[in-house]
């Protein structure tokens, strides 16, 4: 359609637009300019003649260089990406079958058992930490990455298993039939003919889940409590901060290097990643 | 590749499903539903660290309701998730509609705009508190530059102001989600539709309204309707940001049941916080099926 | 190579009886078509003998054993779908060859009946390909490899070629009665369309509404349709149906445009409707223009409405008193709209039907 003026066009659309990008991202690019601000920069008060917000002349490496060697950082990096994994595995597993039989099969509790799963929802973790962290305790997987590794499952599978019922909906039942006639027994059909064809949705949830795995915070907060169990948000946000004193230089750099596996696994799938949000949104 | 004897056995509709279905069901009940009902029974006892406790029935719910921390921390939550859905929604339209339409550098745009959900949540939220940092703050210095203040904002000192900064952390937090979820669903509206309105002679906000928003509603509602669910029972950016502070001003369901359930270790009471927002919960959750059911049907 | 019996086929959906006691017994290398409207229960009853549907009652055998009870797998059948169900993350080979190797086939024979099975079907420089990039043709194709190299006792086809062009769909109808010829194979086919149907079935089954009309070889429905619904669905264009009364006598039938002698053949039987209302029957091709030589009992006027011309012949819609009337005449005839026409039937061909039961008279 043929609209009005240019001047319109910065108004209405490329102001707006920029508008919202400078503010999603500024916090951001302050993460990564505070990195790498020196000490005395850093702790300038805002109203200092010499408080230069948006760079720095004297960048240093020093921040990311004491996080890595004097904290327990990469010790989080690792807890978190080996239970972000595992646990995106299990959840895998059962979102990807869980979802084929609710898509595929006729059974008499095929309704309830859907609505159940998607009922989990009314019990978010900051509901059930409480009671958890006792449960926890007793099965004595407390203070160990297990007791991320098993309670991660339960928000992660639902979501799993809406997004593969939606991708099982879309391929045509034919396929299994012919594979049926052909020889295989049903879940033969289903794992050797339907779940190569659902690739790309096993891998959108996959990535969805891993991030949703970075992102849990409390369960973490609540099980964990050895330095050396925790994971990179309770590390950071617990850990580097001594008494009243902010070691901001740290938190930074531990809050940006934090974020960058989530950040590359993101940039290498956002097609999928996009993709497997608005396939769970749109149902 | 067998056809034994267990190949057979799932054959059948019933036992395939629910052998598939197994496993998923034993995660979700040792770790959802025994909790939920273990929950139930700490709130009616009066179990702390150390102390079993024994059934006390409903003493805790009557204690918290008399405790005007949590009379606070349920208002609190209640204006919080309000009002922040309501920004997340209208900027989220605002950001998808700009995006629907074609500009160079689009898929870029597209995927940096979600970096704010992608991050883990306390990692941005803790540059958000630099931010906000009463003595350092960068919107302090912007503020005085531009000769709006003369002296400090205290965001999150001041407890007026910290809720309303901790509102505008979750909604920039959430545009993004919002934003391209309703993108998504724009795509699926037929560009004929709008030209056909055109035509007709209704300008832009008549095909917005009449055009755009009623077929848009389904994605909107369920966008909505899992934002609010997560929004209410939120926890790390209060606690991040403010700890519940100043004096308790800024406490949710969730920080508070942590500061009253783990931090001085009245277990059951803690529960009894928690399991308060279970109401709120199940009526969203109830709607929303309602909603689906319906909109299924049609 | 087998032997299919249906014995009293009952499918029950959800309160909706789709499939009602249908009995068809199905001989060895015998290749038949169902046939009928969408929602007649063909492919319901095509599935069940695949055993992709629960039998509500009844029972299906092939070559005497009672099949209801056994998986797909265990049928030892193949079916070619509509749609191809063609595997997308597999090549043809490997296509062909999944069903084989689902049986535990070894390599050497796996490889020698796919290599077999596409040098009858003339594709194999396909093999290595992926199906999206095959044309709808050679996916086709391609299903009938995968079911021919499992060498099945039964073939079943469910509407094959409805999503072929026209022109493809001509091609390989041609293909598949050769592919028949040759392989002998039992076969139960179902379609919509009664073309294929006359011209593939050794024998054809019509059905409606879950009932079976009437079965019996191409011709013999063309013929002697049993009763009204097989006659106007098995031909093209259709037989023209007339509602006509009986005379007294019972040696004519009329109508407000039509006045026809009743045929010695049926005149027996017409007879019994004396005064009732029967329907008459004409094939468009049963009718042509009238000359001086024929007798005014087999012919009537008519005004022509909108011609046709199709090249190898033209059609003619007529009306005949208020009754529309299409008739096949040859492409040398000269008549113009608005025109009054003589039209002539042969009365070795006409039908009457019951005017309440349809039953043909």
């Amino acid at each position: 359609m043929i609209e009005g003026a240019r001047w319109k066009k910065w108004v209405w659309f490329y102001l707006p637009l920029g508008s919202f990008i400078v503010a999603l991202l500024f916090p951001f690019y302050w993460m990564v300019v505070t990195t790498v601000r020196p000490d005395g920069e850093l702790y300038r008060p805002w109203n200092h003649p010499l408080y230069s917000p948006f760079w720095t002349s004297h960048p240093t490496l020093d921040h990311v260089r004491n996080l890595l060697t004097e904290t327990l950082f990469s010790t989080w990096m690792w807890n978190t990406m080996l239970i972000a994994f595992v646990a995106t595995l299990i959840s895998l597993f059962c979102g990807v079958i869980a979802g084929y039989a609710l898509a595929r099969l006729t059974f008499r509790w095929a309704g309830i058992l859907g609505t159940a799963i998607f009922v989990t929802y009314l019990v978010p973790q900051t509901l059930l930490f409480i009671p958890l962290a006792e449960i926890i305790r007793d099965y004595h997987i407390g203070d160990t990455p297990w007791a991320l590794i098993l309670t991660y499952p339960t928000f992660l599978i639902p979501f799993c298993t809406w997004l593969m019922m939606g991708y099982f909906k879309a391929i045509p039942k034919e396929l299994e039939e012919c594979a049926r006639i052909d020889g295989a027994a049903r879940w033969q059909a289903m794992v050797y003919i339907i779940l190569p064809i659902a690739v790309p949705g096993i891998l959108s949830a996959g990535i969805f889940a891993f991030t949703l795995s970075w992102n849990e915070f409390i369960y973490a907060l609540v099980f964990l409590s050895s330095p050396e169990q925790k994971t990179v948000p309770v590390g950071v946000t617990s850990e580097l901060i001594r008494g009243d004193v902010f070691f901001w230089g740290a938190l930074m750099a531990g809050a940006l290097i934090g974020s960058i596996p989530v950040a590359i696994v993101y940039s290498f799938f956002v097609e999928h990643y996009v993709a497997g949000m608005t396939g769970s949104v749109k149902g | 590749m067998q056809r034994g004897p267990i190949s057979r056995a799932l054959e059948r509709e019933d036992t395939l499903a629910f052998w598939l279905l197994a496993p998923t069901l034993v995660i979700l009940t040792l770790f959802i539903a025994y909790p939920f009902a273990r929950g139930v029974w700490l709130a009616l006892s009066n179990a702390t660290v150390g102390e079993p406790g024994h059934y006390i029935g409903l003493a805790n719910f009557e204690k918290i309701f008399a405790d005007s921390i949590f009379r606070t921390a349920a208002w609190n939550t209640i204006v919080y998730t309000a009002v922040t859905t309501v920004f997340k929604l209208a900027l989220g339209l605002w950001l998808a509609l700009l995006l629907n339409r074609h500009f160079r550098g689009k898929s870029w745009v597209r995927a940096f705009i979600l970096l704010p959900f992608i991050i883990p949540t306390v990692l941005s939220t803790l540059a958000w508190k630099w931010m906000f940092d009463p003595t350092f703050s960068v919107f302090n210095w912007l503020f005085w530059k531009l000769h709006i203040i003369d002296s400090r904002i205290n965001w999150l000192g001041d407890p007026d102001l910290a809720m309303a900064s901790i509102m505008a952390v979750n909604v920039w937090r959430g545009v993004p989600f919002y934003a391209i979820s309703l993108l998504a669903g724009l795509q699926t509206i037929n560009p004929d539709l709008h030209e056909a309105a055109a035509i007709d002679g209704a300008n832009r906000w008549n095909r917005f309204w009449h055009v755009t928003w009623p077929l848009l509603l389904p994605v909107t509602m369920v966008v909505v309707l899992f934002s609010v669910i997560q929004t209410f029972a939120d926890f790390q950016l209060v606690y991040v940001l403010t700890g519940g502070g100043p004096a308790n001003a800024t406490h949710l369901f969730a920080t508070y049941a942590y500061q009253i359930g783990i931090g001085t270790g009245l277990l059951s009471e803690g529960a009894a916080i928690s399991l308060a927002m279970f109401p709120a919960l199940l009526l969203v959750v109830v709607f929303q099926l309602w909603y689906i059911r319906k909109v299924e049907n049609r | 190579m087998a032997r299919v019996m249906l014995k009293d086929l009952n499918k029950v959906f959800d309160g909706n009886h789709v499939v009602k006691n249908v009995n068809l017994e199905i001989a060895d290398r015998e290749f038949v078509v169902l046939v009928g409207p969408s929602g007649c229960g063909k492919t319901t009853t095509l599935r069940m003998v695949a055993g992709l549907e629960e039998i509500t009652s009844g029972t299906i055998s092939i070559d005497e054993t009672v099949v209801n009870n056994l998986a797909p797998m265990d049928r030892d059948i193949a079916m070619v779908f509509q749609n191809y169900a063609l595997y997308p993350h597999k090549n043809v080979y490997e296509n062909m060859a999944f069903g084989l190797r689902m049986r535990k086939f070894e390599k050497p024979e796996i490889d020698k009946r796919v290599r077999q099975a596409a040098e009858i079907l003339g594709i194999q420089a396909l093999l290595e390909r992926r199906p999206r990039q095959l044309s709808g043709g050679q996916r086709q194709r391609v299903a009938l490899g995968r079911a021919i190299v499992r060498n099945p006792r039964v073939f079943l086809f469910d509407e094959p070629l409805s999503n072929l062009d026209a022109a493809l769909r001509v091609q390989m109808r041609v293909e598949l009665k050769r592919l028949h010829d040759r392989l002998e194979t039992t076969a139960i086919y179902v379609t919509h369309d009664q073309v294929e149907a006359m011209t593939l079935g050794d024998r054809v089954v019509v059905m409606k509404d879950g009932v079976v009309q009437q079965q019996g070889a191409p011709l013999e429905l063309y013929e002697r349709p049993a009763n009204r619904f097989v006659a106007g669905f098995i031909g093209s264009p259709a037989m023209n149906f007339v509602a006509t009364t009986v005379a007294s006598d019972g040696l004519w039938v009329e109508s407000s445009g039509v006045r026809l002698r009743v045929p010695p053949a049926k005149a027996e039987r017409v007879r019994t409707y004396s005064g009732q209302r029967v329907i008459l029957g004409m094939r468009p091709e049963a009718l042509r223009l009238a000359n001086g030589g024929d007798s005014a009992d087999y012919s009537f006027d008519s005004l022509v409405e909108v011609v046709e011309p199709l090249g190898a012949e033209i059609l003619l819609n007529v009306r005949a008193g208020g009754a529309p009337i299409v008739a096949r005449v040859e492409p040398s005839t000269r008549v113009r709209v608005q025109e009054k026409v003589r039209l002539a039937l042969d009365p070795a061909r006409v039908h009457f039907f019951d005017a309440s039961t349809e039953a043909a008279i």
